[in-house]
């Protein structure tokens, strides 16, 4: 059964923190939004193929609207940019979801840890395990305090939340937190890569038990990092191809007197779908299901690279 | 994001104004000198003959075609503003919408038509271009209009759709309707709508969901109602538009393709000797001789293109197929060049509202230049094209050629 997808519109847009604009949303039909609990997000579909995901980070209990907040990231193709400096109240915008992969599990007590915009998943959490009793703290981290959002919604729980920004306090420190912990505490974390790796860390061998985190990290980033060099193989003209970092495979087929079609350069028209006769490719084009990247016999060669070392390609 | 779109201050340099009438039957006979006095003009110039801003170049009509929040199409893509004029037809959920309303809509028909499927209707396709292409080559001399562009883009597209075989004559004038209608109310437009409560009306049934085949394309547009992903009516209206934008255009750009190489005889060569250049060689067709010539936007805000202030709820005209001869783009514009890497060219439009069919339609024009490749060595025009005046569309209606068949090769 295909989730929800629903047109909602901007009731408001407010600048909560240096970097963050807060969004409320309210369903365009005015129905109640779909349900949702602690810890879920979802999906804004902005146009031009770009999607983004963002936590809900109001109240559970309230039908009518959906809070979220918006950290501008630098992007190439400017999802975050669009919502702080183009979308405005009143603009009509598709949602998908909600969906949750950051469920709030039963637990005696809870440690929270926040880095940046990680808070916006945890403040419904917070919320309600306040309200329900269980003891909990919360570490939470940032640039610098102006950068630093919703600490005005945090105020009323007073010393249960620690604000460390790093221009006051350095690095976090993680492990002095973490000695709180009981046998039956859960940490919950949301935060940038690095945050969540050294909780990891500090959590050690109880991080399986104890730890639940959600990860923001934008597809894009990953790849950045894993542009590597890999051999094309064109089965039909017997060439070898060498494609690296800084060149596509497209590029370098086009280069090599190959005959092919291409448009967009970006992966979103499918002009240049190939069909992939070995290897394993890296699927970075906008068209694809899961399944048919899982399948692996097709790529867009303007966009697309190579999870191995080899691609033979049907050119 | 988009070069020439900035919202700067201040007052541009005048611009320049040109009393042409792109819609009269003298500028369609003969688009291109005056699409390069339009182009030279300046990137954005005014049209005073129906007071609407209009570019030929193609930075520009790429910047307004991928710009959908400045440029909008959700008040009409022809020359009616759907905010001032009732539109003559209900307004296509494609084509005439923007996001959010638009992004369900295309989603699901990206999906009915995904590369998958498309691939998929290959075997079909290719054979029904063999079998008719052959039949022609025989023959030695035919009009690759009437016999050959207009024959199999109607035989294999209906099929693949679950079409029923009676009253297909139809659906050309219904394309022809939806293209013209575009335009202003010249006659033309008027021509074209002569017919059109009782083309209409056979649409509407032969659309129906039972009339349609299982297995077709219809049928999985259908398919999506019953999720709930789309209402029945939009199911019904999505297969409708499926035939309005499917047939003539590849009518035409087949018949383009055929010409042209029919006039550019080294080109053909090239092709004959090498038939994998047979797509390569119908994408280039496309930029040069643009089956759809040109489509409207409206400003949503005041915009900046190509250093002119466009104020809000401005109608401009953007000339696809002058954008793709413009020499700042193009090296030769006005060679067909079928190892051209065309790239860029905005023959299927680009952006959110580039054609969704597009696949489908280069499998047609692959197919069917394949075939011909395979077994004419040479095609030589007998008489010249009789062009076919469209308020939207650049085709002929007819293009004799003679063939030469090609020598028996070994494999």
């Amino acid at each position: 059964m295909r989730e929800p997808e629903f047109v909602t519109v901007v009731r408001e847009k407010t600048v909560v923190s240096d970097g963050v604009v807060g969004l409320v949303l309210g369903h365009a039909e005015g129905t109640p939004l779909p349900s949702w609990r602690p810890g879920a997000h979802i999906d804004l579909v902005l146009g031009d193929g770009l999607v983004r995901q963002y936590s809900l980070c109001g109240d559970p209990a309230d039908p009518s609207a959906y809070r979220l907040g918006v950290l501008r990231e630098p992007d190439g193709r400017g999802g975050s940019s669009y919502v702080h400096d183009s979308l405005s109240t009143g603009d009509r915008i598709l949602v998908r979801g909600p969906r949750n992969h950051f469920e709030l599990e039963d637990a005696p007590s809870y440690l929270f840890v926040a880095g940046g915009i990680g808070i916006t998943p945890l403040l419904p959490m917070i919320a309600e395990v306040d309200a329900g009793g269980a003891g909990w703290r919360l570490l939470y981290g940032g640039r610098t305090r102006r950068s630093m959002a919703f600490l005005d919604v945090l105020d009323r729980y007073g010393d249960r939340v620690l604000v460390r920004p790093q221009d006051e306090h350095g690095l976090l420190d993680l492990r002095g937190f973490l000695e709180e912990a009981t046998r039956d505490t859960l940490v919950y974390g949301c935060g940038p890569e690095p945050l969540l790796t050294a909780l990891e860390d500090a959590c050690g061998a109880r991080a399986r038990e104890m730890l639940r985190v959600e990860r923001f990290t934008p597809r894009e980033a990953i790849h950045d990092d894993r542009d590597g060099m890999f051999e094309v193989v064109l089965a039909q003209s017997g060439l070898t191809l060498t494609v690296g970092p800084g060149q596509t495979v497209l590029e370098c087929v086009e280069a090599a007197g190959i005959p092919v079609l291409s448009s967009c350069q970006e992966g979103t028209c499918g002009t240049c779908e190939t069909d992939v006769l070995e290897g394993t490719p890296d699927h970075r084009d906008s068209l694809l299901t899961e399944d048919e990247r899982a399948e692996g016999t097709t790529m867009m060669i303007c966009v697309s690279r190579c999870l191995g070392e080899r691609l033979v390609l049907d050119l | 994001m988009t070069s020439g779109t900035t919202t700067s201050s201040g007052p541009g340099p005048s611009v320049p104004v040109l009393d042409d009438d792109p819609f009269s039957r003298s500028f369609l006979a003969d688009p291109y000198p005056r699409h390069e006095r339009m182009r030279e003009a300046g990137p954005v110039i005014r049209l005073s003959h129906y007071g609407i801003w209009t570019s030929a170049r193609h930075e520009q009509v790429f910047a307004a075609l991928t710009d959908w929040r400045a440029f909008s199409s959700a008040s009409g893509v022809g020359l009616a503003d759907f905010r001032k004029e009732k539109p003559w037809r209900v307004p296509s959920l494609l084509l005439e919408a923007d996001p959010p309303d638009h992004t369900r809509v295309r989603e699901v028909m990206t999906e009915v038509l995904s590369s998958r499927r498309v691939r998929g209707l290959r075997e079909e396709f290719a054979a029904a271009a063999e079998a008719l292409v052959g039949d022609l080559v025989e023959r030695g001399a035919f009009d690759a209009v009437r016999d050959l562009a207009e024959v199999f883009p109607l035989r294999v597209f209906p099929d693949a759709l679950g079409l029923p075989e009676q009253g297909r004559e139809n659906l050309m004038p219904y394309g022809g309707m939806a293209f013209n209608g575009f335009g202003p109310r010249n006659d033309l437009f008027h021509e074209a709508m002569a017919d059109a409560a009782r083309i209409q009306e056979w649409i509407n049934e032969a659309c129906r969901r039972e009339n349609l085949a299982a297995g077709g394309l219809g049928q999985d547009i259908w398919a999506f109602a019953d999720t709930g992903r789309i209402t029945p009516e939009q199911a019904a209206m999505l297969v409708r538009s499926l035939l309005s934008a499917g047939i003539d255009t590849t009518v035409y750009a087949i018949g383009n393709a055929l010409a042209a190489l029919a006039a550019h005889p080294g080109q053909w060569a090239r092709v004959h000797e090498n038939p994998a250049l047979a797509k390569l060689a119908f994408e280039e067709a496309i930029r040069f001789e643009s089956p759809v010539q040109t489509f409207f936007r409206t400003t949503t805000r005041p915009v900046d293109l190509g250093g002119v202030r466009i104020g809000p709820g401005e109608k401009i005209l953007l000339f696809l197929g002058a954008a793709n001869r413009d020499p700042r783009k193009w090296i030769n514009p006005h060679t067909l060049d079928v190892t051209r890497r065309t790239a860029g060219h905005v023959g299927f439009g680009t952006g959110i509202h580039g054609c969704v069919g597009q696949q489908v339609a280069r499998l047609e024009g692959d197919v069917v230049l394949t075939a011909l490749a395979r077994r004419a060595a040479t095609l030589t025009p007998t008489a010249a094209p009789e062009p076919r005046p469209n308020n939207t569309l650049r085709g002929f209606s007819s293009a004799p050629i003679r063939v030469e068949k090609a020598a028996v090769r070994s494999r």
